[in-house]
């Protein structure tokens, strides 16, 4: 490589990722065993995330016959079908369920969200008024937590018990994620929200039109784990939803392939009477759908939330 | 573990960065000032109070013969009762024995391992392989615990993966899902798979806050590559592993209750009875709503106590602690 090219972009880049990659002169080379030895670890740490997922897609989309003749789970992918797909999300328990996590997941991150950005700037500016003793109550939730029977008799005096409102209001606030967004503003410069104060802005002023616009990968960050959060949560509605007609998708998931029983497809929940409307009993691929179907907005969230992990830093946007 | 790094980083910055403003400013004009911060606040204060700190105070019923028609006010106050029935239950012995079990054997055989992988990891040199590797190794920590489960159910369980291969080769039946024996050696390695990976960012900031310049020095002064693990690499790394020893010990009491509560039925109480399940089966499912919260109770105040002698231990060794002394 020349040093004219040094001036394309792109060959620059490469060139100082080169250097970056290169093994310091000083450090011996590495022995041949032990160059195998980290290969070999480090390959089967991928596999050991990588194969049980590849297993459960291929057997998902994998036709009845193929799966007889594989014995049970298909490793090696033939006669494949979404056929398991189609009459999942064709209606019944688990188009429901997938139907309740999505609005729970939506409602409840947008919800927890909006308060999470809010208190996190009330917190944010040094010196404002009790902001010290309001900081101690967020904190304090780290070390203890009211227990899960005291929790549970709350919701049911409030009368929430099989609402969605119990999936949401009692694990809204993750302080881990509230204290990341206070950080993080904290190191928005004060000069520019001074400047801005001086031109007439009120606080929610700044907020919205300094603060946010700076703030969009952390708030990516934070609405994602909201999102994941929700997404995955399993006990709330275990504790506070009888029905389960009302089931997100993580109880339906236990029920059939944790527990191997199954929901009536009617409504009715338990009380439902024994033969009605059973599905006829859900064969392997779709099992295997519907924990594809869980794991499949994790898969989808999971690239946006890598890329943003590392950009928790505010770039010059103060000059001179 | 993570959150307390950032508290840390949220004190300091506390600590140098207030008094910007006026603080001789008498109340009125502060308030004047600054209620559009505290209506912002209010929210999730509000929330909190009503969903953590008010059900907390609930926890007197642990102190009654708690009726729920008769509530908190109607119901029976009957002193520790509820505790000496609970000291007097061989299953609570047991569950309080599952859970001390399980939190020294992953101490043992769950908290080395994210930092060997980060050592590994940071002795690969190409940057791509790198993130590649990261990406896949902190993708479970995103997954669910029923999702985690199911996934080993399919693997190890008695229809799964390893007993269908096992089958076929003509060997007996397999399954490691309801197996007693070696349920400890199960929950360790959900564990290890769904949080190793997703542990070694801790370990690979840390290491990467080790000034490359010692190592140079120590190469030239003749240290080979296992010299300079042990005099740079480890003592680089020990106040991050005291911190995070330091948490897990105060977290003793707990070790999981999901991922428990999906595998009671099983392989039985005997061994997956933990005290957040008993305090669910116990308590809840019963409906012996005071006994339950005596259980509940005491692991919050054993935790909490745990957790304030640890950190105390760590000033003691001359370490930075969870929180600082201020």
């Amino acid at each position: 490589m020349t040093t004219q090219n040094l001036t394309i972009p792109g060959r620059l880049a490469r060139r100082r990722a080169a250097a970056e990659n290169k093994r310091p002169s000083w450090e011996e080379p590495p022995s041949v065993p032990g160059r195998l030895g980290k290969g070999v670890v480090l390959g089967l740490v991928v596999l050991a995330v990588t194969f049980p997922l590849y297993v459960v897609v291929v057997t998902s989309l994998s036709s009845t016959e193929a799966v007889t003749r594989a014995g049970g789970l298909v490793v090696v992918p033939r006669e494949l079908t979404l056929s398991a797909y189609v009459q999942l999300l064709s209606g019944g328990v688990v188009t429901k369920a997938l139907v309740v996590s999505m609005g729970v997941t939506v409602v409840g991150t947008l919800f927890s969200l909006v308060i999470t950005v809010l208190a996190a700037y009330g917190l944010s500016r040094p010196g404002s008024l009790l902001h010290r003793p309001l900081l101690f109550v967020v904190l304090l939730t780290f070390l203890f937590g009211p227990g899960i029977i005291p929790s549970y008799l709350l919701v049911s005096s409030f009368g929430l018990i099989d609402s969605y409102a119990s999936l949401i209001l009692p694990t809204a606030i993750s302080a881990f994620n509230l204290i990341v967004m206070r950080s993080f503003f904290m190191g928005i410069p004060g000069e520019l929200i001074d400047s801005a104060r001086v031109d007439g802005a009120g606080e929610f002023g700044i907020l919205t039109r300094i603060v946010m616009p700076l703030s969009k990968a952390v708030v990516a960050v934070v609405g994602l784990f909201y999102a994941v959060s929700y997404w995955n949560a399993f006990f709330n509605a275990l504790l506070y939803l009888n029905d389960n007609n009302k089931w997100p998708l993580q109880l339906v998931l236990r029920t059939y392939i944790v527990q191997a029983q199954q929901l009536p497809s009617g409504a009715g929940g338990i009380a439902a009477s024994p033969g009605m409307n059973l599905a006829p009993a859900p064969t392997l691929a779709i099992k295997m759908a519907i924990v594809v179907i869980a794991v499949l907005p994790v898969l989808l969230a999971y690239p946006f939330i890598q890329k943003h992990f590392t950009k928790g830093v505010i770039i010059g946007a103060v000059k001179g | 573990m993570r959150r307390c790094s950032v508290t840390t980083v949220a004190e300091a910055r506390r600590r140098t960065g207030r008094s910007s403003r006026g603080g001789g400013a008498n109340w009125r004009q502060r308030f004047r000032k600054d209620w559009p911060l505290l209506l912002m606040v209010s929210p999730v204060v509000v929330l909190l109070g009503v969903f953590h700190y008010f059900p907390t105070l609930g926890n007197v019923i642990a102190f009654q013969d708690y009726s729920p028609y008769a509530g908190i006010r109607g119901s029976e106050w009957i002193g520790f009762g509820n505790f000496a029935r609970l000291f007097a239950e061989p299953e609570f012995w047991s569950a309080l024995m599952n859970t001390l079990t399980i939190t020294g054997f992953q101490l043992v055989f769950f908290f080395p391992i994210p930092i060997f992988l980060a050592l590994l990891l940071n002795s690969v040199l190409s940057v791509r392989v790198r993130t590649m590797i990261q990406g896949v190794a902190y993708l479970p920590h995103f997954f669910s615990w029923v999702l985690v489960v199911s996934l080993f159910q399919q693997m190890l369980g008695g229809s799964g993966l390893l007993a269908q291969a096992l089958r076929t080769q003509g060997h007996g039946a397999f399954d490691m899902m309801t197996n007693p024996d070696t349920f400890l050696l199960l929950v360790t390695s959900q564990a290890v798979w769904k949080d190793a990976g997703w542990g070694m960012i801790v370990f690979l900031a840390a290491l990467s806050t080790i000034n490359p310049a010692l190592y140079e020095a120590a190469a030239a002064d003749g240290a080979n590559r296992w010299r300079r693990l042990w005099h740079i690499t480890l003592p680089g790394l020990r106040p991050v592993i005291v911190l995070l020893l330091i948490l897990r010990l105060g977290d003793a009491l707990t070790v999981g209750f999901e991922q428990f509560i999906l595998q009671r039925a099983a392989v039985g109480a005997e061994v997956s009875e933990v005290l957040d399940t008993f305090v669910y089966y116990q308590g809840l499912l019963v409906g012996d709503f005071g006994y339950g919260a005596a259980a509940g109770l005491f692991k919050g105040v054993v935790g909490l106590v745990l957790i304030l002698v640890a950190n105390r231990f760590a000033h003691m060794m001359g370490e930075q602690g969870v929180y600082s002394k201020s």
